[in-house]
């Protein structure tokens, strides 16, 4: 019973730089040990977004907006992968913009490596747009007017001379609309400014903190899915049938999870030991 | 001596972006020790390169065509007006003349506030107002549930938010459910919280440990 009281009491001056050790361990061990937890379960939402892009027809146009930036990427970016892979696999065309700086590198760099992979080519399969600033504003723009916030591509190109942008002339074209996103401009803004105007049905991937956000706007029809951070990015990986960097570090982060449950159950039984301790007049 | 180089240097020791990278990221974790100049250092130089970035995104992705290829090449002389309200939202720069810039302050508060009103009463309140009003029998007994779960939080939840009656007898009852609810959802919140910061650790480790260390293989 002194044992414990004295366990406890450690507890309560625990220095926080040996739980970040702990922490950082239960990173490491399970990523260096390969330590595989695939999801047991797919959510309705990711098979939503997959089976919806999977019944597209081969040559629908697909636009992706790349609203998420570096500091994200471990969550945003392996979804990125998985999605772009995917409508390049069922032969879709894909039309990116991004509407965080940031984001056009990341997107160029995947839509680069994933059209290296699977063969297809900027202008013909593809085409990526770049940057511009707005937010908000862009969206309201396209919506009803392509070009005249997209006047040339991230290189430089005329719109008029990139043959797969012929007939896009707002959003109506588009058989979704998908946003990686971060934070603001992101998801949000598609759904309430480019859906409700277009009805282009828009889905998407964000940070898993900003994921509860999202939520109602499944529930009232106005999104058909959505990946929520790392977790659905690996569920999409599952069932796109392959592992990335998602599934990878879906060990690890259950591993944490764990161990911060524990943590949180220690802190708990301290409390409560403090708590009683006060009730009973006991006194260090 | 070049053997032995090889032996305590990574596989990818040429790749000076990563070796950079792998600096920067340890610089920025060593504040979990304490603040020390590394952690300066990388904090600083974050910023400005950032802004540096964003400086040239700017210039190249939307002043350049938006702009500048507007006006001279296809000779649109409407866009001299943005133009204009641009150079004076720079005049915040000169202490003097800043006063200037609050005009184009002022026409980008009121574009935004006239674009976010119009779309939040769309996509968010007519929207949602639609989405919450749900069968509370649907023939299947737990979308039926679920339907009067919803019901029962939305209700109570605003019943909370509604401070013009007292919070006492039916009424503080009614308000405690939305007080449960509201709970619920904070810590779901947090949850996912922990999750998405966890997230970027494992990210940073994967980089550390996988392009850096060669230690995994992705």
């Amino acid at each position: 019973m002194e044992t414990l009281a004295k366990l406890l009491n450690k507890l309560k001056t625990l220095d926080r730089r040996i739980i970040f050790t702990l922490t950082a361990l239960a990173v490491i061990i399970p990523l260096v040990a390969r330590l595989g937890i695939p999801s047991k379960q797919i959510t309705n939402e990711v098979q939503g977004l997959y089976d919806y892009l999977d019944k597209l027809p081969p040559g629908s146009k697909v636009l992706i907006s790349f609203d998420y930036d570096p500091q994200t990427k471990p969550e945003c970016h392996p979804m990125a992968i998985a999605i772009v892979r995917h409508c390049f696999k069922k032969n879709l065309i894909i039309i990116s913009i991004a509407l965080w700086p940031t984001g056009a590198s990341l997107a160029d760099q995947v839509l680069t490596d994933e059209a290296k992979i699977l063969g297809k080519e900027a202008g013909k399969d593809y085409a990526f747009l770049g940057y511009k600033p707005g937010g908000a504003v862009v969206i309201q723009k396209i919506c009803t007017n392509f070009a005249e916030a997209f006047p040339t591509d991230d290189k430089g190109t005329p719109l008029k001379d990139i043959s797969v942008m012929s007939g896009i002339n707002d959003l109506t074209p588009f058989s979704a609309i998908l946003s990686l996103s971060s934070g603001d401009p992101g998801i949000k803004q598609w759904v309430m400014i480019a859906h409700e105007q277009t009805r282009v049905p828009v889905a998407g991937g964000c940070t898993a903190v900003s994921a509860p956000e999202f939520y109602p706007y499944l529930n009232s029809g106005q999104m058909f899915g959505l990946l929520g951070g790392m977790k659905g990015a690996s569920e999409y990986e599952q069932i796109s049938g392959f592992k990335g960097m998602a599934t990878a570090g879906m060990g690890a982060q259950s591993i944490v999870h764990l161990l911060l449950i524990i943590f949180i159950i220690l802190a708990n039984i301290s409390y409560f030991y403090e708590k009683r301790k006060e009730k009973l007049g006991i006194v260090d | 001596m070049v053997t032995n180089l090889a032996i305590v240097l990574p596989a990818n020791s040429d790749n000076i972006g990563i070796w950079i990278a792998a600096f920067l990221t340890l610089c920025i974790y060593s504040f979990l020790y304490k603040d020390n100049p590394f952690y300066k250092f990388a904090e600083y130089l974050f910023v400005g390169v950032s802004a540096g970035y964003w400086v040239a995104r700017q210039y190249h992705n939307s002043l350049i065509p938006n702009l500048w290829n507007k006006l001279v090449i296809d000779h649109n002389f409407l866009y001299i007006i943005p133009g204009l309200l641009g150079i004076m939202m720079l005049m915040r720069l000169i202490p003097g003349v800043a006063w200037i810039s609050r005009w184009a302050i002022s026409f980008v508060v009121g574009m935004s506030a006239g674009i976010n009103i119009i779309a939040n009463l769309q996509g968010n309140a007519i929207a949602q107002i639609r989405g919450s009003i749900v069968p509370l029998w649907s023939g299947d007994i737990l979308t039926s549930i679920y339907n009067w779960v919803l019901l029962i939080g939305v209700v109570c939840g605003l019943m909370y938010f509604f401070f013009s009656i007292e919070h006492k007898g039916f009424f503080g009852g009614v308000s405690r459910v939305g007080i449960w609810f509201l709970m619920v959802s904070f810590g779901a919140s947090f949850g996912y919280t922990i999750m998405a910061r966890i997230s970027l650790l494992i990210g940073r480790m994967q980089f550390l440990l996988g392009d850096w260390l060669q230690v995994i293989r992705m």
